[in-house]
């Protein structure tokens, strides 16, 4: 078979590949192993016809520009202006967000769940990583790390105060663990001193992790 | 599996640091989101349900899991699904050459096709053919104490523990059959309920939940 070499290393190269200075501790001969071999596991699969290099790309491209934490906001911010809405999103979560054109790979079974003053909500993958990519785009790399998958169940508390977040006194917690192919979308309490605010101005109060329960929306000061 | 995946609950596993990790990828690691499009692009070619990609992730030894990091994993994991399936072979995946006669791969998703086919997902819900639901919301229901040597959903955790059937989520296809290929079983789907002190024996805070989503098989009448 003849191999030609896609034409997709741009990514290596655009980013300064493996001389690119980084910030953390890692053996630098291991991220050059790390881009090697994904630039090797690329070619093959690409000389295979297993994948297309140009697809790869829309993919990223989908989940840096076009599939993000703003879809969520949008939800959420039209569910706090609309009764309806909102009610809609209670009984079928997955439909009323497919109505505004969110839908999809990790969002097929979505169910919204929404923060009151008895109870807060929040949500982890205890056994992968497991978040709704269509309407909060790719999760945080803190939402895949092993800190917060083994803690968030037993300590949400603590893990909330890292998050800067303490509770008033009388609000219980309840944690969603995503074991299956349900995924969470919390809905937080819509902020005092918002009355009158039209959706899209809602819609910047409200940031990811107010919609995984790490996060409070922001008081309309904040924003 | 009782492998280093199922984690909820550790002790001493460091701090959160969301200010540092707030990002999709590490910083500088360019190779992580070609990974992750790799990975995704790959399970398009409908060679693997998402349980099986699941099972190649955790189905290894913890001093693996933990150190490989996540993108690491996927990586891993992929190589195996294709070289278990002949789309590849191991000197392949080694740096050999191509070889003739490996598995013709039954799609490749192109550029033109990456918009609609994440727009359309893969939905589990399954029709239930009459079937009903054994439990409804507000049942007491009891995890078995199951413990396979293949990939199952209900965390350590959440074994053998009382909660209360908060939700039916629908008929879903089932992962513990799933991630062996099978397509066709699918069981109903609930969200259970515990009371955290259930759980952990303490509560942090009064009235803490915590949920989990389980198959039928995984429940008993309490």
């Amino acid at each position: 078979m003849d191999v030609a070499l896609p034409g997709c290393y741009a990514w290596a190269d655009r980013q300064g590949g493996a001389a690119m200075p980084h910030d953390h501790g890692h053996d630098h001969s291991e991220l050059d192993d790390m881009t090697a071999r994904v630039m090797a596991l690329e070619t093959l699969l690409s000389a295979k016809g297993l994948v297309d290099p140009a697809a790869l790309d829309e993919i990223i491209e989908t989940y840096e520009t076009r599939v993000g934490p703003r879809n969520g906001a949008a939800v959420v911010a039209r569910a706090w202006s609309d009764p309806e809405f909102r009610d809609w999103l209670e009984r079928d979560a997955t439909a009323a967000i497919g109505s505004m054109g969110f839908t999809g790979r990790q969002g097929e079974h979505m169910m919204a769940v929404f923060n009151t003053a008895e109870r807060h909500n929040m949500v982890v993958c205890t056994l992968c990583s497991c978040y709704p990519w269509s309407v909060l785009g790719m999760p945080p790399v803190w939402y895949k790390s092993l800190p917060y998958r083994a803690r968030a169940v037993r300590e949400p508390r603590a893990v909330l105060a890292e998050f800067g977040v303490t509770l008033p006194e009388g609000t219980s917690v309840r944690v969603w663990d995503s074991t299956a192919e349900m995924r969470y979308l919390v809905v937080p309490m819509r902020p005092e001193g918002t009355e009158g605010m039209s959706a899209e101005d809602l819609a910047r109060l409200v940031t990811r992790d107010s919609m995984v329960g790490t996060g409070l929306a922001l008081a309309p000061e904040a924003a | 599996m009782n492998g280093p995946h199922d984690i909820g609950g550790h002790h001493g596993v460091g701090p959160i640091d969301p200010a540092t990790h707030h990002g999709h990828y590490h910083p500088g690691e360019t190779w992580e989101p070609r990974a992750m499009a790799i990975t995704v692009a790959a399970g398009f070619g409908g060679h693997w349900t998402i349980d099986e990609s699941r099972f190649a992730r955790e189905d290894r030894p913890p001093q693996e899991y933990f150190t490989l990091g996540y993108f690491g994993i996927w990586l891993a994991a992929l190589q195996r699904l294709l070289a278990e399936r002949g789309l590849v072979t191991e000197a392949e995946l080694a740096g050999g050459p191509l070889e003739n006669g490996t598995v013709p791969p039954k799609a490749c998703l192109s550029a033109d096709q990456v918009a609609a086919a994440l727009a359309r997902g893969g939905p589990v819900d399954r029709d239930p053919g009459g079937r009903q639901p054994a439990f409804a919301p507000g049942d007491l229901v009891r995890t078995r104490n199951l413990q396979p040597r293949g990939h199952t959903r209900l965390p350590g955790y959440a074994r053998d523990k009382v909660g209360r059937i908060a939700h039916v989520q629908g008929f879903h296809a089932f992962a513990d059959d799933s991630a062996k290929g099978d397509r066709a079983a699918a069981e109903w789907l609930y969200t259970v309920v515990f009371d955290a002190e259930t759980l952990w024996g303490m509560a942090e805070g009064a009235g803490d939940e915590v949920t989990c989503d389980a198959w039928e098989p995984y429940l008993e009448r309490a």
